[in-house]
């Protein structure tokens, strides 16, 4: 029988070796597997590169405190992103800036065997520099390389023994994409679910992208309830 | 007479009309959302994946996993749709999105525009605004028509590092509403108390006078109080 469940987060990031790439899913608090965050800091491996839409300390915090990032690869790193933010004004971390959909993009390409995309964004700014252009249909677009990762770490709601995922709300942001990119895939699930319980049709991540499924409760980092009189 | 932050949104949302997908971006265009025509099914888009967000939750029904592109926590209207990334940035790119709404640091008179990156910031983001820029069917830039130093806003040539080239097709001030047409920059509403003249001069670029330019109508205040002009 198929079992791809971990009893521990640890056991999903024990092979995460120095100088790896790994990607962690999430946009703002939503989606980010925060307790595999905490597992690869306790795990210690260096030199990482994370490939992530941005870097806020809700998200990420433990891995740039405990300085084992070497490279960003990000759209966003907002200014709440106070501990990427002094790594990278000291130059102890580089940062590889990507427009948004041209990350989401590579990712695929990556997850999806292909040599590239060829898009409009970004053409003409600073972040073509280097670039190849190619002018197709009178229209210039530029060429973005694939993005694959040693390790894709994402968030769901439910996961199942076979890895099957289903998100809710907002969740599924970038963890569906990243769950194609990686050599190995972790899914950290607020619950796991019978194999059969997700409805077919309900299964927005297929097992087949899944290594590993690790049931964890939401980490309280990422649970950031609004101001007194935040709302509308 | 100038209009305030939220008469440049009040103003931008009499212009949208049913069956539009528009994405807000941050200041200014978010303030749309307040003042968009109930009676009218316009779906509001925001890039981490939702087509429909509603206003922000009371903390009693808030949910922890519902938020929109500023990361803050929203609602969904009914009939809204969710979904991940990839699919946002198709409807952003592939020219789905109908109008985006975006800041500006400067909008040159060809429709160049920049709005990610101020000269001399240390760390740089970029998030999804050149995708918008280069994908929106229409690109609506609101902004204050002069920086706070009194420099124009809408130039020649952008100075700033750009976002997306040749895209802004009409720009929403305090002052005015100009549109970006194949051959200028074309004047089209005033604020009361400024003459066509007042205009050009605030504005680094050759304004050409549309032919019903005409006075901006917006009442001082909304119907939630927020003042619009001052």
């Amino acid at each position: 029988m198929i079992d791809k469940t971990l009893s521990s987060c640890a056991q999903a990031v024990a092979h995460v070796h120095d100088g790896a790439t790994v990607m962690f899913g999430g946009f703002g608090s939503v989606g980010v597997p925060g307790r595999l965050v905490d597992a690869l800091r306790d795990q210690g491996a260096r030199d990482l590169t994370i490939i992530s839409n941005g870097a806020s300390d809700a998200a990420l915090s433990p891995l740039f405190e405990a300085g084992r990032v070497k490279k960003l690869i990000a759209s966003f790193p907002s200014p709440t992103s106070h501990q990427f933010r002094a790594r990278y004004l000291n130059g102890e971390v580089q940062l590889e800036l990507v427009p948004q959909g041209t990350l989401v993009e590579r990712i695929r390409a990556g997850g999806s065997g292909l040599g590239g995309i060829y898009t409009p964004t970004g053409v003409g700014t600073e972040l073509a520099e280097g670039k190849e252009v190619r002018v197709i249909d009178g229209r210039e677009y530029l060429l973005e390389l694939p993005l694959k990762a040693d390790f894709a770490f994402v968030k769901a709601h439910l996961g199942d023994r076979l890895g099957n995922l289903m998100y809710r709300g907002t969740m599924r942001n970038f963890n569906m994409v990243m769950a194609t990119a990686g050599s190995v895939v972790a899914a950290e699930v607020e619950r796991i679910v019978p194999a059969g319980e997700i409805p077919p049709e309900q299964v927005h991540t297929p097992g087949i992208f899944i290594d590993h499924v690790v049931q964890a409760e939401r980490h309280p980092r990422l649970v950031e309830l609004p101001k007194e009189g935040a709302q509308a | 007479m100038m209009l305030t932050r939220d008469g440049i949104a009040w103003r931008i949302a009499r212009d949208l009309r049913e069956g539009q997908y528009v994405n807000l971006g941050v200041g200014i265009p978010v303030l749309v959302a307040n003042y968009l025509d109930p009676d009218q099914e316009i779906f509001l888009h925001s890039e981490n994946g939702i087509l429909g967000v509603g206003p922000k939750p009371k903390r009693e029904n808030l949910d922890l996993d519902l938020v929109s592109a500023g990361k803050g926590f929203c609602t969904l209207v009914s009939g809204a749709a969710i979904f991940d990334q990839q699919q946002s940035f198709i409807m952003m790119r592939g020219g789905h999105v109908t109008h985006a709404i975006l800041g500006a640091i400067e909008v040159a008179e060809n429709g160049d525009f920049a709005n990610w990156r101020v000269h001399g910031e240390a760390v740089p983001g970029v998030g999804g605004a050149m995708d918008l820029g280069v994908g929106a069917q229409n690109i609506f830039v609101a902004m204050s028509h002069v920086t706070n130093k009194g420099k124009p806003k809408i130039v020649k040539t952008c100075s700033a590092p750009l976002t997306a080239r040749r895209r802004v097709k009409r720009i929403y001030t305090d002052l005015a509403i100009v549109d970006v047409a194949d051959d200028g920059l074309v004047l089209r509403e005033v604020m009361p108390g400024n003459s066509t003249a007042d205009i050009q001069a605030k504005t680094g670029a050759p304004l050409k006078i549309a032919l019903d330019c005409r006075e901006m109508d917006v009442p001082e205040t909304a119907s939630n109080g927020a003042r619009l002009r001052q």
